[in-house]
């Protein structure tokens, strides 16, 4: 093994794995976490079975994709119904609004096109006088890049139907859910690469809850784990910075500032939960003239947001995990989903299936 | 036209069984693999058909193996389309344990592609039969407009012969799973050379013919402790894992850190989150072998330069039967599940 995977280490696994096996709470103990990409690597390494029977583990709103409530998805469909090219990122193409996901829409013959970052929206602007709209999805990670395109004076072809939205005061409210007792958070490392420790002391240090910032390789989950179970036994709940090799406190000031030069807080929309407020992103009046929802004047159909049978919302919230949903694996399948959490290749449900997400395999 | 483009680049005549396509089968085909008839009448004789003679007291089973193969870029690190497609039909007919008699060759080119490197492709492919000492047998040649076909597709047929075939399915709980090398190598290369993603690596395609590492083992008593085999191309191991699980009803249990890996292949799929597990692998091999016998098989495939990293990787139980657990580096387990589709980069 080289130096440069020690991140999988199975030396330092099974010393973490006894810190954490000497810390385990006497009350069970709910942690959540809200990251396609923690889920991913948990699962991928059977984390899971690292963990004493008094944790659970569980994936709340961490899929971008699913969050994404159906109506913006029926704005997105009838926009490109007019004629515009739409761009996004691979997974949205496939989720569920309404009546139609984006790629039903494509095979009925509108231009759609999957993207691998903002700036292939601009390329792809620069190169037709047709209009084009980028549907720009994503958390606190993925907003500065839509940012930077607008600051940058985009062809005058280009809009953005934004769709952006902050984890934090998110976290706040999952806690004021009912029956929802989140007794800890594991906070997404490469969020707080963005946005540092801070917004997460304004949101949350008054509501005694173990945060802590975790990275992504197997050890750094199991190292947050042992610091948010180290603060259970002391009984000193706080914000806790569980990867400092990537996050500094402050954030990257720079991305932090091309976010507030485009974007102001506004209220949003989560799929499964409903609206939250001060969790969503809208350009700022200066950049007006790039809001898709502006440009053009689209008749929606009536929104269908629940799927009969389906357990997303309770997923997204942390109140159940895919194996509790009684259409998982059974009827929702990746090749042929319900729900948006099996749409979503971070989506809770997809990850399961592919690898399993029990503790005991 | 210019007056000699017929000469540098694919025209239309050259598909159309004329006078220019002889020239084309004189110069580039013919001096290449004309010689070596294994019957009557061979390619040099330009018949309808060749006539392949049975092998003299020979007995056994004949295997017949069929593949269309594209790729882009159609010249990538370690190799090109030429290798790729002798490679893979030499390869399938090798995983049932047939040593190649015949091969046949189709190309369909699209117009206006450079004859050099039709010729480059030709001698790719030329190459690697002779590492096998098998012969081109017959061939076809088609030209498409510009634009109706990607470049070149080429189509080969192979022809081998097997004491004893093995299938993909002969699978049974307690047999050890067997990797003739480190895995990812060709899918990992290929993706690095797209040049979207504007990435240089070292690593190289690991496309190679695999039936002169195997026939020592087929030619020994250990042959009849082979219980399967099966190439790891598209899908990659984790595709042929699962095939062999589904078809044999067993469980397949492999450990993460005894999976061979070039370290190249490795950084690259943190790089750009494709698992290694889940690409195309050229010149490799999964061989599930009777427990008594795998140490012996490891040694033998261990003498081939093409085995040298051959290892132990796993077992086959009957704890998830037809599914693939994977023992993880760091001391989890999970399931190894069939690709979904084509790996795409993941996006945060």
């Amino acid at each position: 093994m080289t130096e440069s995977f020690h991140f999988s280490d199975p030396a330092r696994g099974k010393a973490l794995a006894d810190a954490i096996a000497k810390l385990a709470p006497s009350d069970q103990l709910k942690i959540v976490h809200v990251c396609g990409t923690h889920e991913m690597a948990i699962t991928r390494n059977g984390l899971r079975r690292f963990l004493p029977e008094s944790v659970d583990l569980l994936e709340g709103p961490g899929c971008p994709v699913c969050v994404t409530p159906a109506r913006e998805i029926d704005t997105a469909i009838a926009i490109a119904q007019t004629g515009a090219v739409l761009c996004t990122f691979g997974d949205m193409i496939r989720v569920p609004g309404s009546e139609l996901s984006l790629d039903e829409t494509r095979s009925e013959g509108c231009d759609i096109r999957t993207i691998l970052s903002a700036a292939d929206a601009v390329a792809i602007a620069q190169e037709t006088d047709r209009e084009v709209v980028f549907f720009a999805v994503g958390f606190e990670t993925t907003t500065p890049m839509s940012a930077a395109i607008l600051l940058d004076g985009p062809p005058a072809n280009l809009t953005v139907l934004a769709s952006h939205k902050l984890i934090p005061p998110a976290l706040v409210a999952l806690l004021d859910l009912p029956d929802n007792r989140i007794g800890a958070y594991l906070a997404p490392g490469h969020v707080s690469t963005i946005i540092g420790t801070r917004p997460y002391e304004e949101w949350l240090t008054n509501r005694k809850v173990p945060v802590v910032i975790g990275g992504f390789e197997p050890l750094d989950i199991l190292y947050a784990i042992a610091l948010i179970l180290r603060q259970i036994r002391d009984g000193t709940p706080k914000i806790e910075n569980g990867y400092p090799r990537a996050v500094d406190p402050d954030g990257n000031p720079a991305a932090l500032d091309l976010i507030d030069r485009v974007f102001e807080v506004a209220d949003a929309n989560w799929r499964g939960i409903g609206t939250i407020p001060a969790t969503g992103l809208r350009l700022r009046e200066p950049f007006a003239r790039f809001d898709a929802t502006s440009r053009f004047d689209v008749e929606l159909p009536e929104e269908q947001d629940e799927i009969p049978g389906c357990r997303c919302p309770d997923v997204l919230t942390a109140r159940a995990v895919p194996s509790d949903c009684p259409l998982f694996s059974v009827r929702c399948t990746p090749t042929s989903p319900v729900g948006p959490c099996m749409v979503g290749s971070e989506g809770a449900c997809s990850i399961w299936f592919r690898y399993g997400g029990e503790r005991q395999l | 036209m210019s007056p000699d483009r017929k000469d540098t680049h694919i025209t239309p005549l050259h598909g159309a069984g004329g006078e220019l396509m002889g020239e084309l089968l004189e110069r580039l085909i013919l001096p290449r693999f004309g010689k070596e008839a294994v019957g009557r009448i061979g390619l040099d004789a330009l018949d309808d058909g060749a006539t392949i003679a049975l092998p003299e007291g020979e007995t056994g089973e004949l295997v017949l193996t069929t593949d269309s193969h594209v790729v882009k870029p159609i010249f990538f690190p370690g190799g090109d389309i030429g290798r790729l497609a002798a490679a893979g039909t030499i390869n399938d007919l090798a995983v049932m344990g047939a040593r190649p008699i015949a091969l046949t060759l189709a190309a369909i080119i699209e117009e206006g592609f450079p004859i050099p490197d039709l010729e480059r492709i030709i001698e790719s492919f030329a190459a690697a039969l002779e590492e096998v000492d098998a012969p081109v047998v017959c061939g076809d040649t088609k030209v498409m407009p510009a634009g109706d076909v990607d470049g070149i597709v080429l189509n080969t047929t192979g022809l081998g012969i097997a004491r004893h075939a093995i299938s993909d399915a002969g699978l049974r709980p307690g047999d050890r799973v067997l990797l003739t090398g480190s895995i990812g190598d060709h899918g990992m290369a290929l993706l690095a050379a797209r040049e979207e993603f504007s990435l240089s690596t070292r690593l190289e395609s690991d496309v190679a013919p695999i039936w002169p590492m195997f026939a020592p083992l087929l030619e020994s008593d250990i042959c009849e402790a082979i219980h399967a085999m099966k190439d790891p191309t598209r899908g990659g191991l984790a595709a042929a894992l699962n095939e062999m699980a589904r078809k044999s009803s067993t469980c397949i249990e492999i450990e993460e850190t005894r999976i061979p890996m070039r370290s190249a292949a490795r950084g690259l799929s943190e790089l750009l989150g494709i698992s290694p597990l889940e690409v195309a692998n050229e010149g490799k091999a999964v061989v599930i072998v009777a427990p008594e016998a795998a140490e012996a098989a490891l040694r033998v495939l261990r003498e081939h330069p093409l085995g040298a990293d051959a290892a132990i990787v796993g077992t086959v139980t009957e704890e998830y039967p037809t599914r693939v657990i994977l023992d993880t580096e760091v001391g989890g387990r999970r399931f190894l599940d069939m690709p979904l589709g084509d790996p795409v980069p993941r996006i945060c």
